[in-house]
């Protein structure tokens, strides 16, 4: 077993934090207060091939595995969780399944201009009433001769408005499986511009500010035939494969939050005076570090594990990272609440102020235990898994 | 056109800068980067290669370790690298490593090398120009700005308050300010491309024209006596007043301080 890291993503380390350094970070307070979508941060990453990381050359990527992907998400929200996540649903939710799934053509037509950045990309499962019950949905699609025809409505969408192409799952039938009666779920690719594709609410966050969260809104919205991704009814496994992936993309979200969150307190604590003395000259902060570090640590072991699990699925389909990706995306997004909640309070009254970095680090951390999967599912999967 | 850089790798001094007990400097515990000068100087032949197409070949001497540096700029877009190492070439001054460099680029075809103005460790702003003088290539130095025009390229010369516009025949060697640019950043694809790349290694036995006297501490005619961190201003007395109650101010303390 080695631990040691290979030159390559070392240096690959470095550009990410050079460029989240130089980038990200001095927007970071700006997008979250004004609620903006750094757009222009985006820009900058799609001419690096930021955006298409994992994704094959011939499809337009960078051509490195899950890992460096995964490093990549882990430093752009070291300082800026906002950035972090645009990064993560285009890439884990909308490049992986068409990478996966897609006919060639879709591949040809889709693949290669989200991997270049020339187009965001996002993911449309979530609805009000079907969230971690996935097989609540509601949107429906129904086949009208040469097009798919999509009713319904997503919500909690993250690239939401800013993204131009859309992974939408929508019932398509009925199946009936030992005498139970289930819906048949799909997967399609859409398109934004499409007539009868809409936006709705825009959601007001507690955290990750500057990422824009819509509602999606389908009225006989009419797309192509041929834009359905995968086989016709496969889109509860397209969707529950893709999640596995997009887990390693949030569980390094909340490292890099955990991380980042961890590097302020300690510059913050060498300076910060109270009895004539620096507070990191006191036990409880030097302790209450140590602890910090070593889950931060521990949670770093369990993502980039994951993230190469995930590259052995690549080279053998019949290995699973399912359960490494949940343990990941789990442990990582509870570390992440607890160092930055840590990191408040050893910031003391500072660290409630939104000057602070810290303080919108532990909002951005709290949804790294929600989105794409509850702690709760993550046991759920982990604990099936031993149970089986 | 056929582009040679000559990068270096350095001591991050940022942070200030550590030594050992004997007053060498602590490279182990500096971070290593590659000079800002000659990663200017790198992006000016990018630059150069994105416009006019050239091949852009980067050269280092140093320690195993330089191999870094080659790979970042071949991460940035460079062709090929070249890195000159050997122990008979350690402990060099600038003389000798420009013996050196230009031994290694005289196996090379060039129309045009591009070197850093200086590099942050030593800060003499001596190698390139005399690399110049061992190839008995023109050289224009300290360039904000670089044209090529037929067989020729047009720099901007900087000088403290003006620039000339300096016109030379190519083949030349130019010097580059950190100012000349913003570097470009590397991508993730071209970091695993680089280190897939094979890296040219050269010794003392693949420099043409070189003479043994001249190379490494022997061949080095600068002695060093001693070295030191330079001493660190305090953070200074800021005050935000109009001019004339400044000027009051400013010429109260100078009194107070006995100066007029």
């Amino acid at each position: 077993m080695d631990f040691t890291l290979s030159k390559e993503h070392e240096m690959a380390r470095t550009l990410f934090k050079d460029f989240a350094e130089k980038e990200a970070k001095p927007l970071a307070q700006e997008i979250d207060e004004n609620h903006r979508f750094p757009r222009e941060t985006v820009d900058k990453m799609a001419k690096l091939g930021f955006l298409g990381i994992p994704v094959p050359k011939e499809y337009g990527g960078q051509g490195c595995d899950p890992l460096t992907y995964a490093m990549c998400v882990e430093e752009l929200s070291k300082v800026c969780g906002t950035t972090g996540v645009i990064v993560s649903a285009h890439t884990s939710l909308c490049c992986d399944p068409i990478q996966t799934y897609g006919t060639e053509e879709q591949k040809q037509k889709y693949l290669i201009p989200l991997a270049k950045g020339e187009k965001l990309g996002a993911f449309g499962l979530t609805e009000p009433g079907a969230g971690t019950d996935a097989q609540g949905q509601q949107t429906k699609a129904v086949l009208d001769g040469e097009e798919w025809v999509l009713n319904g409505s997503k919500c909690f969408i993250t690239n939401g408005k800013e993204a131009d192409v859309y992974v939408i799952f929508a019932i398509t039938g009925t199946v009936e499986k030992r005498g139970r009666v289930s819906k048949e779920i799909s997967a399609f690719i859409v398109e934004k511009g499409t007539p009868g594709f809409t936006f709705g609410t825009k959601e007001n966050k507690m955290g990750i500010c500057g990422s824009s969260t819509y509602e999606l809104i389908f009225t006989d919205c009419r797309i192509p035939k041929d834009n359905l991704l995968g086989q016709k009814g496969k889109g509860f496994n397209i969707a529950m494969h893709t999640l596995d992936g997009g887990r390693i993309g949030i569980a390094a979200q909340a490292l890099g939050l955990a991380e980042g969150a961890l590097e302020t307190t300690i510059n913050y604590v060498k300076e910060r005076k109270q009895f004539g003395r620096a507070i990191g000259a006191f036990q409880n902060t030097q302790f209450q570090l140590a602890d910090m570090a070593t889950k931060v640590e521990a949670a770093k072991m369990l993502v980039y594990k994951a993230a190469m699990k995930k590259a052995e699925y690549a080279k053998n389909p019949k290995i699973s990272y399912s359960v490494e990706a949940a343990m990941a995306k789990l442990y990582a997004a509870e570390v992440a609440m607890e160092v930055t909640t840590k990191a408040v309070q050893l910031h003391g009254g500072y660290g409630y102020i939104r000057e602070y970095d810290v303080e919108r680090m532990m909002r951005d951390a709290k949804i790294t235990e929600i989105y794409e999967g509850t702690s709760e599912v993550q046991r759920m999967v982990i604990s099936g898994s031993l149970l089986k | 056109m056929k582009i040679v850089v000559c990068i270096k790798q350095v001591p991050d001094t940022k942070g200030g800068v550590k030594f050992n007990p004997d007053g060498t400097l602590d490279r182990g515990a500096m971070l290593a980067i590659m000079n800002p000068d000659d990663k200017a100087g790198l992006e000016a032949a990018l630059r150069l290669k994105d416009e006019y197409g050239a091949e852009v070949t980067v050269v280092t001497m140093g320690l195993p370790k330089a191999e870094e540096v080659l790979r970042e700029a071949m991460a940035m877009g460079a062709d090929k690298g070249i890195l000159v190492t050997d122990r008979v070439l350690g402990g060099a001054d600038t003389w000798a490593t420009s013996t050196t460099i230009a031994g290694a680029i005289r196996n090379l075809e060039y129309d045009l090398i591009i070197t850093g103005r200086q590099a942050i460790d030593g800060d003499t702003a001596q190698v390139g120009p005399q690399i110049s003088e061992h190839l008995d290539i023109p050289v224009i130095s300290y360039a904000q700005n670089i044209k090529v025009e037929g067989d020729s390229v047009i720099v901007e010369r900087q000088y403290e308050d003006r620039y000339h516009v300096v016109k030379a025949k190519m083949p030349c060697l130019i010097t580059a300010l950190s100012e000349l640019n913003e570097p470009r950043y590397m991508t993730p694809g071209g970091i695993f491309d680089a280190y897939q790349k094979e890296l040219t290694v050269w010794g003392r036995a693949d420099l043409k024209d070189v003479d043994d006297s001249n190379i490494g501490l022997k061949g080095s005619p600068t002695k060093i006596a001693k070295a030191s961190d330079k001493v660190r201003k305090g953070a200074g007395e800021k005050v935000t007043l109009d001019p004339d109650e400044s000027v009051s101010y400013i010429v109260d303390k100078l009194k107070v301080k006995h100066v007029i």
